[in-house]
């Protein structure tokens, strides 16, 4: 019944060719000799060269890296343990007031979040800097974790946990042995996307960020405002290529332990037998 | 004890640095522009006791808005900002729908690997993929290198800078969020729903049409709002893509507080901005309460 028609097969070959071809034409370009981006000159490397030559691309990435991993290290703490107690923690006072500030962030204009955050920063008198960056990265990015997260602990089977007690476990004990393992691939999935929105964001680092904290985006955007440029293709060319292995890895292993799991639970069932 | 930690450190990070902005982007959209630092007036003196609120709010006033309402430039930015947010959504469910349907249409093995597909640009960089089409777009670039070279015009097109490509810009970056939930919607679909349809002689478009489309409305729907409510806000695509000609009101905020520094008018769009989301965003909820209610 289910046929791949000639209609299909064309929307499917156009629909990934608009979403690929301008990616491709980008990494094509870093490889161009000419300055002139629309001007084929033959193959070469050297806006790589160019680029790690570059000391403020450089400085605007290892800000970016530490923005990166601070933050997102921060929000998958938070962010866990905000679905922790969004699935577990039942009743308590101010909870749609809770699960409101957890989904409202994922719909906000940056633009709002960046202004709003950076006239607290002011009202406090926090000077702005990779740690206002970074509290910025982990309000907005701990929310994405939280969703992660309680999607998989809404599928998880308690009896499990209430097993561990009952053989004598304490509550702490009876997450780290058996509710962390359960939920690692989602935590670390949590991870790898806050990490990735915080490499990515520019306007709410814009608002966060001081003189002295520039990160990659912003010094991205700034430089192709005034036009496309070689060493940014190349530089797109290396980010597009870091992240696409980071994809393919994380699909096959999350695949790989899916695998493993079906199996070990094949196995318990026929030992049970 | 453990429990309320539990609840109380992410608690207290989202109030403190989600709900308390709000509060006083809210406060200081009510304030007057003053050219001072902080650059406005009054500010809430708490040092100053009772009298210091007493005083505060004796100098809040509405003159911000009332500003926004006669100046034309921030409602135009407002009906372009909607206007582009439709549009582009629209155009996004156009293009989207028949992908997300025919990904359906492939050997179950195949599935996976089309859905990293259409996921793996969500990965990359945002500000990376809207850079990649002023390439392509511009007056030297390869669309019009292209059809010059076809002889189909012998003059470049102006399509970098117009709204032409900030539509192009905001479909090509949004298209996995309006693929994504109709996919899922259409994979559950029960094929012997389309046989029966056939079988009682209805032609393929007309199943398509009573059956398919239908059945898939909830993935619609979720897509639609995916799209709209972070188009209306956006920031990145109208400035790089848009030029100037381009009204959005994301880009209208950014440049009351960095290029006018007027804090109190980027304030008061900021509320005005949430005010307009406030409904979709909740239609947007109790479309996926209500999927969840269907589903457990």
């Amino acid at each position: 019944m289910r046929r791949l028609s000639w209609f299909n097969a064309t929307s499917l070959s156009l629909g990934f060719a608009f979403l690929y071809l301008p990616m491709i034409i980008l990494i094509i370009y870093s490889f161009n000799a000419s300055k002139l981006v629309t001007v084929w000159a033959g193959f070469s490397t050297k806006w790589y060269g160019e680029l790690f030559r570059n000391e403020a691309f450089l400085d605007a990435a290892w800000v970016t890296i530490r923005v990166a991993v601070m933050s997102s290290t921060l929000a998958t703490i938070l962010g866990t343990m905000a679905a922790y107690v969004l699935v577990r923690a039942g009743q308590f006072y101010g909870r749609t007031l809770f699960s409101g500030m957890i989904y409202a962030p994922l719909v906000m204009p940056e633009v709002i979040t960046g202004l709003s955050l950076l006239l607290l920063f002011i009202g406090i008198g926090l000077d702005r800097g990779v740690v206002t960056i970074v509290l910025a990265h982990t309000t907005f990015s701990m929310c994405y974790v939280s969703v992660v997260v309680s999607s998989r602990l809404v599928t998880f089977d308690r009896s499990l946990e209430e097993a561990a007690q009952d053989l004598g476990c304490t509550p702490m004990e009876s997450f780290r042995l058996v509710t962390l393992p359960i939920i690692a691939p989602a935590v670390l999935s949590g991870w790898l996307l806050a990490f990735t929105l915080s490499l990515d964001d520019l306007v709410i680092a814009s608002f966060a960020s001081g003189p002295s904290s520039t990160t990659l985006p912003i010094k991205i955007y700034s430089a192709v405002r005034l036009g496309v440029s070689p060493e940014i293709n190349a530089l797109s060319t290396i980010m597009i290529g870091i992240v696409t292995v980071g994809v393919v890895t994380a699909s096959i292993m999350t695949k790989r332990a899916a695998v493993k799991q079906m199996r070990d639970e094949q196995a318990a069932e026929r030992a049970g037998e | 004890m453990r429990r309320f930690i539990l609840i109380s450190v992410p608690y207290a990070w989202l109030l403190a640095l989600f709900l308390i902005p709000f509060a006083i982007v809210i406060k200081i959209s009510l304030s007057d522009t003053v050219i001072a630092i902080p650059p406005y007036a009054p500010t809430l003196d708490l040092a100053g006791g009772w009298a210091g609120i007493v005083e505060f709010f004796q100098g809040v006033d509405f003159e911000t808005f009332e500003f926004l309402t006669s100046d034309d430039l921030y409602w135009k930015a407002y009906l372009s900002s909607l206007k582009i947010a439709v549009i582009a959504t629209a155009i996004t469910l156009a293009v989207g729908y028949p992908i997300a349907y025919g990904m359906t249409r492939v050997a179950p093995e195949w599935r996976p690997t089309l859905l990293m597909l259409v996921i793996l640009p969500f990965w990359t960089s945002f500000l990376i993929r809207v850079y990649a089409w002023m390439g392509i777009l511009g007056q030297d670039g390869l669309i019009n290198q292209a059809l010059l070279w076809l002889g189909v015009i012998d003059q470049p097109l102006t399509i970098l800078n117009t709204p032409t490509a900030v539509y192009i810009g905001i479909v090509y970056t949004y298209l996995p969020f309006m693929i994504l939930p109709i996919y899922s919607a259409l994979e559950k679909l029960d094929d012997s729903l389309l046989e029966a349809a056939e079988d009682l002689g209805c032609s393929r478009f007309t199943t398509f049409w009573l059956v398919t489309w239908p059945l898939s409305r909830n993935g619609i729907i979720a897509g639609s709002f995916l799209v709209f409510i972070p188009t209306l806000g956006e920031f990145v695509i109208p400035s790089l893509l848009g030029g100037s000609k381009t009204l959005m009101i994301g880009k209208v905020l950014w440049e009351e507080f960095f290029s006018n520094r007027d804090w109190p008018v980027a304030s008061a769009v900021a509320v005005i901005l949430l005010l307009i989301l406030i409904i979709p965003i909740i239609l947007f909820q109790r479309n996926e309460q209500k999927q969840r209610e269907a589903e457990g």
